[in-house]
């Protein structure tokens, strides 16, 4: 079953096509990586997806529902987290989750608050204010927000940027059990091959708005003859497409 | 909707739960402008033996109404941007009438405890008591803190399609009605091209309705029926143009980044 299809997705602004037609589905359950270099259109996709940004041209499909016109209901059964957000900086920890879980109609904020810090072993006090926190704290409480609602569709925008690596690991294994126990969907956007190479089923590379590839990172890493997704992202961000070595072995 | 709604007010009221500047904030500017304007027009009474005192009292205090009600629901946006939360919040399922209604329910209690801090120091220093509004009060308040929603509302589109750029015009908007609506000073104080130009805020027509209650008591209907219409009226057309400002921001992806065109 597939949580979420993108049909022939435009969006322009100004002079600059931003999206250029892509087109992808994620089925139930699968971490789906987006990548490329930096202004590949994979952060505008992913505002797209959330009904932040409004596209051009083409269809959205979520949960079997239709971006924008059924945006509410979408966001009632998604998440969003980014190294890049925060949480109001004035309210403590428990206040923003409570507030949160407000917002997502939960029945018990408070308890639901106290299980996803617990889930993602945030040992901070919970009357700390959101803006002392580090970079990271900060990160893995964006994080801790994304899971309140228990989302069927998650959207993750570089969400270990500005962890450390044993943080990061732990997230990992969070977003992996998510998958298992929930059969989450996953669209994760990073910058560490590393990272997408353990944990997504499949990637799509974008390059000037366009699919310059698709495929698990082992078929991706085959078809260019490169050793790993990391001299596949550095051809691509350089060349802006991904040459195909079958071709030239004629296969 | 109705958890949706408590969260956002619960967002904005647990701020001042740890800042006495903040609760200070809502009484300290109104009050240092009744002191200095009390003491005024205290000195004009007695030079020119008029009733100018409670007409200037009066005119305080429920500026004030606005002005709260005002900046509760048109500093919302950049009170978020400030801190970084523009995208959760519009990633939540939240409606955008129901953000404006948490401001609007947190303009109310801020206008309340503005307007009681000041009706008990005015009362306390200038002998001034807002009950001898009578029955009036209500729609007096009433009406400014809709037109005050309103403005609000107008403020946040501006805010949305321009940025942190437009923080100084979410505060100078209200200042930029006050001349007009005859706050202060009979709507007859205005040069006649003006007073036509006036007629078109509710705030003019409930002013001078708040003169006409001090100074005949009763309540002056035509005033308030014009004043209610009015509000009608501007409620529609903030909300309309923050709705489509929305749309546009939607489409020029200015909801995820500083930057406006």
């Amino acid at each position: 079953m597939q949580s979420v299809v993108v049909e022939d997705l435009y969006k322009r602004f100004g002079d600059t096509l931003a999206v250029r037609g892509i087109s992808f589905a994620a089925e139930r359950g699968e971490i789906l990586g987006l990548l490329g270099p930096n202004g590949a259109g994979k952060t505008t996709t992913i505002h797209m997806l959330l009904g932040l940004t409004s596209h051009d041209q083409g269809r959205i499909q979520i949960l079997g529902k239709e971006m924008p016109r059924d945006r509410y209901a979408i966001l009632q059964r998604v998440n969003f987290a980014s190294a890049y957000v925060s949480l109001p900086a004035n309210l403590t920890i428990a206040e923003s989750l409570y507030v949160y879980a407000k917002l997502y109609n939960l029945k018990n904020p408070k308890q639901r608050a106290q299980e996803v810090l617990r889930e993602l072993e945030v040992d901070l006090n919970p009357k700390s204010l959101v803006g002392m926190l580090s970079a990271g704290q900060k990160t893995r409480l964006n994080i801790c927000k994304a899971l309140l609602n228990e989302p069927e569709v998650l959207f993750l925008d570089e969400p270990t940027a500005s962890l450390d690596p044993d943080i990061a690991l732990k997230v990992r294994a969070l977003l992996k059990k998510l998958r298992a126990d929930h059969g989450t969907t996953i669209i994760y956007t990073s910058h560490y091959m590393q990272e997408v190479e353990e944990l997504c089923d499949r990637v799509i590379f974008l390059a000037r708005g366009s699919i310059v590839a698709t495929g698990t990172p082992q078929e991706i890493r085959e078809r260019s003859n490169m050793k790993s997704l990391e001299e596949v992202f550095v051809s691509i961000a350089r060349d802006g497409e991904l040459k195909d070595v079958r071709e030239e072995r004629g296969e | 909707m109705i958890s949706r709604i408590v969260g956002m007010v619960l967002r904005y009221l647990f701020i001042y739960k740890r800042s006495a500047i903040r609760i200070a904030e809502l009484i300290f500017f109104p009050l240092m402008d009744l002191l200095v304007w009390g003491f005024v027009t205290m000195y004009l009474e007695q030079v020119t033996q008029s009733k100018v005192v409670v007409f200037m009292l009066g005119g305080i205090v429920l500026w004030d109404v606005f002005f709260r009600a005002q900046q509760a629901v048109g500093m919302s946006v950049l009170q978020e941007m400030w801190v970084g939360n523009t995208l959760n919040l519009f990633v939540a399922p939240l409606r955008s009438y129901e953000l404006i209604i948490s401001t609007a329910i947190v303009g109310l209690i801020r206008a309340v405890i503005t307007a009681s801090g000041l009706g008990l120091c005015a009362y306390s220093m200038y002998s001034f008591n807002m009950f001898d509004f009578g029955l009036a009060l209500f729609p007096l308040f009433g009406l400014l803190l809709f037109f005050g929603w309103a403005i609000g509302l107008f403020t946040s589109a501006l805010i949305l399609r321009y940025g942190e750029a437009a923080e100084s015009l979410a505060w100078i908007v209200p200042y930029m009605v006050q001349p007009f609506v005859a706050v202060f000073y009979p709507l007859s104080a205005l040069p006649p091209a003006l007073q036509s130009f006036a007629q078109i805020f509710p705030c003019t027509h409930i002013f001078e309705g708040m003169r006409s209650v001090l100074h005949d008591g009763g309540i002056p209907w035509s005033l308030m029926t014009k004043a209610f219409l009015l509000t009608l009226v501007w409620i529609a057309i903030t909300g309309w143009y923050f709705a489509s400002t929305l749309r546009y921001v939607r489409r020029k992806g200015y909801l995820t980044t500083a930057a406006r065109g």
